[in-house]
């Protein structure tokens, strides 16, 4: 989509988070401004899973930071069970903090390099008042434990004395103390090695079947965020272009951009041969002044006339599977006929 | 290693045979707790207009032995044995002063991160030409001309325009193309490119690639490409060594490779990549533990503490490099390959009980980690 709507919004009733037209503008100096994040929409079911994919750019962390109001979104709505989080102020919005929770790309630098283990991950109990002394102590080995941390060798030592797979770790264990709702993930796994991706993979999901979470997961990499997901929202400068349950997202692609993403991925097998692929050219358009009506169709090989006068709209593709582009690739007429 | 050795060998002719043997290279540094051998006893050749590909994890030693190649070794701490034979010169005991010659225009390096590589405060085109003139010695409008056209070649748009401006002011895969046209820029016979596109989107990815590929082409370019992702060399290299614990655990032909992995750490490495085939939520097939210490080395083989078919003998013996029978190009160092009765046992044992996850066909089910819907 590159483009805008609610089509795919589902019924507001079920749904954890509630995010509507967001808008995340900033300035950049001579009355000119960035639109990082244009008019997104999406929901989450509480246990479920969004992926965020994307290029650097995009406008996927922004959009999840936007959820945790750092910075507070320009326009738009973001609402966490019934509580508008947009319309809070000070005291009271800093009062849902508990409930939404960050994991963020980097370990290392995510961790005070001055603090003990122990102490970093039980920060947040203390700063909330939860429990007395020993049951703070009792809930953060239980959630070390969960982790693979050992509590015994690892409490009073220090995050340089770990490893970045094992400061991940320690991140997931301080972001899940509280037992908040919602964890935004943002790029969880980007800077490990694929031996320990697949580690924190294994642990996201674990602890999300134990702890009851819901996730936004914000990634660049499809592989990983099919793993993860129940629901792939791809994104494009800004806007969203298709949403969908991964395995039918990844299998029919309709948005061309989700193709171009999805062609664009090394697959470690010889026999496939690179050559017959078409890549994607060009670099992400300027978004100070991103292109008219569709964003995506600089770079869009089914471009036309249209394209360029009127922005897309989310249009369903196929239950819960929605595309705002005006030429898709699969159309609801092709999934009909099947 | 002395030059004694190879001296009796005798010295192939520049333009024929492989363009770089390395003979039992080992890299190490002084560190406050002893020295760490961050490579130990490598060997590999490459023909001229090839790929290797280098795989491996952080800390297997894979970018210091490029390192070690080229020449690029802090002298302070660093020591390096074995013998490097590029165009038929012995390079073992070559320092900054003879490497010089080399630089640029013999061999010539991409580095992982195109923010840090360009100087922030220099126009990219002086970046392009301070190599032209000073090696090839180019006067200022040759070499003006000259950057114009690399910079088209690697595929940039407005290349006059963009030989004025600053690094800062290009895209990270605008940024790399640049980094690619300094590497290029004299013509060198061989190119390392190390994690050349870790730092980029899947889609600039795919443009890199292809864009080294075209020139690596056009140049007949030996070409060592060094990642931790065996997606990337799958389809680019001819020959791939899997490095470990700053050793060649297994170096074989790309395809025999992916068809007939032997080294337990090979088929961890690529089972633990997720999978776009795989429905959502299959679990994946992590390597437990970490590499080992390379100031204390584990007696044994090195994988041995993280490797689920280990048994006694591999904590004891190193294992050697050696040939599969019957196929002298595919080389790996274990005692019980993958599909060795003894590993082929305690693979089905494992797998009963369920602690074993081999990547699982497109289509089966996912295991217990379901969401908790």
């Amino acid at each position: 989509m590159a483009g805008s709507g609610s089509a795919h919004m589902r019924n507001p009733e079920d749904a954890l988070l509630r995010v509507e037209n967001l808008v995340m503008e900033f300035p950049v100096g001579r009355g000119r401004k960035v639109s990082a994040v244009s008019n997104v929409s999406f929901d989450l079911h509480k246990g479920e899973t969004l992926g965020l994919v994307g290029e650097s750019g995009c406008g996927k962390s922004t959009t999840g930071k936007a959820i945790m109001q750092l910075p507070r979104p320009t326009r738009g709505m973001v609402k966490l069970g019934d509580t508008e989080l947009t319309a809070l102020k000070g005291s009271a919005l800093r009062a849902t903090r508990p409930r939404m929770q960050m994991i963020f790309q980097d370990p290392i630098s995510s961790l005070n390099p001055r603090r003990a283990v122990a102490d970093i991950v039980e920060e947040p109990l203390r700063i909330w008042n939860l429990g007395d002394a020993e049951q703070r102590r009792a809930k953060v080995n239980e959630v070390l434990e969960t982790v693979g941390i050992d509590v015994d060798a690892a409490a009073e030592r220090k995050p340089h004395e770990f490893s970045g797979g094992q400061c991940q770790r320690i991140s997931i264990a301080r972001a899940v103390v509280t037992d908040p709702d919602l964890i935004i993930c943002d790029e969880p796994v980007s800077a490990l090695d694929v031996s320990v991706q697949a580690q924190i993979l294994n642990l996201l999901e674990d602890m999300k079947a134990r702890y009851g979470l819901t996730l936004v997961f914000v990634a660049h990499d499809l592989a990983v965020v099919k793993n993860v997901s129940d629901r792939v929202a791809v994104m494009y400068l800004g806007k969203l272009c298709e949403i969908g349950p991964p395995q039918e997202l990844y299998t029919s692609p309709s948005h061309p951009y989700t193709s171009a993403l999805l062609d664009a991925i090394p697959v470690p097998d010889p026999e496939v041969a690179t050559d017959e692929k078409e890549h994607l050219g060009g670099d992400l358009p300027s978004p100070i002044d991103p292109p008219s009506g569709c964003r995506f169709r600089t770079r869009c090989d089914r471009a036309t006339d249209v394209c360029a006068q009127a922005e897309p709209q989310m249009q369903p593709v196929d239950d819960d599977h929605f595309v705002a582009c005006h030429h898709p690739l699969v159309t609801p007429v092709e999934i009909a006929a099947r | 290693m002395s030059l004694a050795d190879t001296a009796a060998s005798p010295v192939p002719v520049p333009g024929t045979g492989p363009i770089l043997e390395v003979t039992d290279l080992s890299t190490s540094f002084a560190s406050p707790r002893g020295r760490v051998g961050a490579v130990n006893g490598v060997s590999l050749s490459l023909e001229r207009g090839r790929t290797l590909g280098i795989v491996g994890e952080s800390g297997s030693g894979k970018s210091v032995l490029s390192r070690s190649i080229m020449g690029l070794l802090p002298a302070s701490t660093a020591e390096r044995t074995g013998s490097i034979v590029f165009e038929g010169k012995e390079l073992s005991d070559w320092g900054d002063k003879e490497y010089r010659e080399l630089w640029g225009t013999e061999m010539a390096m991409i580095f992982q991160d195109p923010m840090t590589a360009l100087n922030p405060v220099m126009k990219i085109g002086k970046q392009i030409t301070e190599s032209l003139r000073f090696h090839l010695d180019m006067d200022r409008s040759t070499a003006k001309d000259t950057a114009v056209e690399l910079l088209r070649s690697v595929r940039i748009p407005e290349p006059e325009k963009r030989f004025s401006s600053y690094p800062h002011e290009m895209s990270g895969g605008m940024r790399q193309r640049v980094v690619i046209a300094v590497a290029l820029a004299c013509g060198p016979k061989l190119l390392f490119a190390d994690e050349p596109t870790t730092a980029l989107d899947v889609t600039v990815q795919a443009q890199v690639l292809d864009l080294l590929e075209e020139q690596q082409r056009e140049r007949f370019m030996a070409m060592i490409l060094v990642t931790h992702d065996l997606g990337v060399v799958a389809g680019r290299a001819q020959e791939i060594v899997v490095m470990y614990a700053g050793r060649i655990v297994e170096k074989a032909p790309t395809r025999t490779l992916f068809a007939d992995m032997k080294m337990p750490y090979t088929e961890a490495l690529l089972s633990a990549i997720p999978k776009l085939a795989d429905p959502p939520h299959t679990r994946l097939a992590a390597i437990g533990g970490r590499p080992p210490d390379l100031v204390n080395p584990p007696e044994g083989c090195p994988f041995a503490p993280r490797c689920p078919y280990v048994r006694e003998r591999c904590l004891t013996e190193l294992p050697a490099l050696t040939p599969v029978d019957g196929d002298d190009t595919h080389l790996f160092a274990c005692h019980y390959p993958v599909d060795s009765p003894e590993t082929i046992e305690i693979k089905d044992r494992l797998t009963a009980q369920g602690l074993l996850i081999s990547s699982p066909p497109p289509g089966s089910a996912s295991d217990g980690a379901q969401d908790g819907r």
